[in-house]
């Protein structure tokens, strides 16, 4: 009695405990008998402006549909590599797309559609009257970055050394969006990422410029993959991105062209 | 062998090696593609030797305070009744169905620089949690504490408690009954709960990266480092992965058989 109760119990633990870690992939779609559904998978950087190209889209062309899959391109790249099922890949960065080139996934060869700059991310307010890099290594001050494994720790790490400030963070992020959230929390004083994620941030939080000689410039390539089940239907998504339309919607949310 | 065997049913059979199969496949995949030549260098990477400590330190430590914890709490949802016992329990089970990361932002709520006891631990005594070792043991303890209290209050339960009155109309005052006749009474189900919270506070990963944060050696236990790998090595994710499986396999199968005798 006792200890099949146990048992129930292992049980309902092993599953919960391999149920939580990691984000899935949403799974593609049937699609309708009209509609084309494209997969994107998009660093988690251009989720709001995704969100709202995949919005213009459907206007554009209500038989086009866009689905998105938001995480880290690393993790996405390593998504993709493991055979999920994607359509378009949008990185933030060139390493993971090429890693996808070099295994052979991509068709044609990449785009770039966007640009990014870094900067200083501080609660709204900017309680400590941080001003640039430097005020960063100030004692006490707790500061999160991105982990150096992810784009945006790696541009970190970059605009730091070119600063000359070298600090030790509280803590390095799994993607950017955990940043912006620890900031907008209060649990952190300051952080490093992209001037969109500063504008998607909301009232939150607010940015610190960071000198054009010691920042960043991201550069975002766009592909259609391989493994596409609809290659004109990825296209057409591609196509739009990089259309005076697409390009308004980024630039809207802070991207510069590319 | 021999007493009461009868055949199977073939559908339930067929059911119950499908479930087998569910489970047991995955891990056939982990073991198939893992690079078991990049093993030895893979797991004695400083930052994997790293990892390993902490994520043992902090899930023993979690184990000992859900122990500290979870055992008055089993013995009074078991023992005692009163109104809203049934409302208390389920809100202290929560974290059992609640996502993880959803269970480490309520804890930055409460915990936090800005959260209701976190800020007055921070202004009283200069306590922060978030981004410490503690913190990742707060967030452990919080997952994992649920699958102890459930155990034993279970345990408790089903205890003989005429042993209790025994006891004491012999002479015993309440805490030498407790502890001479009721814990080694409910021995096997208080073992069986901490091993289950160890498990599962070895595994966490939702609670700990939203509450503590990642940084090697702090606050990155071994599900948080292989998820990093898994962006830049996928290779010593896998191998990583693997050891997390064997450990935790190991003290599943041995500790069951030792203490519960294999059924």
């Amino acid at each position: 009695m006792n200890i099949r109760h146990c048992s129930l119990v292992a049980v309902v633990g092993l599953v919960a405990a391999a149920c939580s870690p990691s984000p899935s992939p949403t799974p593609p779609q049937g699609g309708g008998e009209q509609t084309r559904a494209v997969t994107v998978f998009a660093a988690a950087s251009l989720t709001a402006a995704f969100q709202s190209i995949g919005w213009a889209v459907g206007r554009a062309d209500p038989r086009l549909r866009a689905e998105f899959n938001l995480a880290g391109s690393s993790t996405l790249a390593a998504q993709i590599q493991q055979g999920a099922p994607a359509d378009v890949f949008a990185s933030a960065d060139q390493p993971n797309m090429q890693k996808l080139v070099d295994t052979g996934l991509v068709m044609g060869s990449p785009r770039v559609f966007a640009t990014n700059r870094l900067q200083i991310v501080v609660p709204a307010g900017n309680p400590k009257g941080i001003t640039g890099l430097a005020d960063l290594r100030r004692p006490g001050l707790v500061v999160v970055l991105c982990a150096p494994a992810v784009p945006c720790g790696r541009y970190a790490l970059q605009v730091l050394q070119r600063a000359g400030v070298g600090l030790e963070p509280a803590s390095q992020e799994a993607d950017v969006k955990a940043v912006v959230s620890k900031v907008a929390l209060g649990e952190a004083d300051a952080g490093i990422v992209y001037v969109t994620d500063v504008k998607a941030g909301g009232v939150k939080v607010q940015g610190i410029a960071i000198p054009d000689n010691e920042n960043v410039v991201a550069t975002y390539p766009i592909a259609v993959l391989k493994t596409a089940h609809d290659g004109r239907a990825a296209q057409a998504f591609v196509d739009f991105v990089l259309s005076p339309p697409g390009q308004r919607v980024l630039a809207g949310f802070g991207f510069g062209s590319p | 062998m021999g007493r009461g065997r009868r055949p199977v049913p073939l559908p339930i059979g067929i059911l119950a090696g499908a479930s087998a199969a569910f489970f047991i496949l995955p891990l056939i995949g982990l073991i198939l593609r893992a690079p078991w030549a990049e093993l030895w260098p893979d797991l004695t990477a400083p930052e994997s030797l790293l990892a390993l400590r902490l994520s043992l330190v902090a899930s023993l430590s979690a184990t000992a305070l859900a122990l500290i914890l979870g055992l008055p709490l089993a013995w009074i949802y078991a023992r005692v009744v009163f109104p809203g016992r049934t409302v208390l329990r389920a809100l202290t089970t929560l974290p059992m169905v609640l996502p993880p990361v959803v269970g480490g932002v309520a804890l930055l709520m409460a915990f936090g620089r800005r959260g209701l006891l976190g800020q007055v631990l921070d202004a009283a005594f200069g306590i922060r949690l978030p981004f410490t070792t503690a913190g990742a043991v707060l967030a452990e303890t919080f997952v994992a504490m649920p699958f102890l209290v459930l155990t034993v209050e279970a345990g408790l339960r089903s205890m003989d408690r005429r042993y209790e009155d025994a006891a004491r109309t012999l002479g015993a005052g309440r805490w030498t009954v407790l502890r001479r006749v009721t814990l080694p009474l409910v021995a096997p189900s208080l073992f069986a709960g901490a091993v289950l919270c160890w498990a599962r506070a070895l595994g966490e990963f939702g609670a700990t990266i939203t509450f503590a944060g990642n940084f090697p050696g702090r606050t990155q236990t071994l599900p948080l480092a292989v998820y990093l790998a898994l962006e830049t090595r996928p290779d010593a994710a896998i191998l990583l992965s693997l050891v997390l499986l064997v450990v935790s396999l190991v003290v599943l199968v041995v500790l069951r058989d030792r203490w519960l005798g294999s059924a």
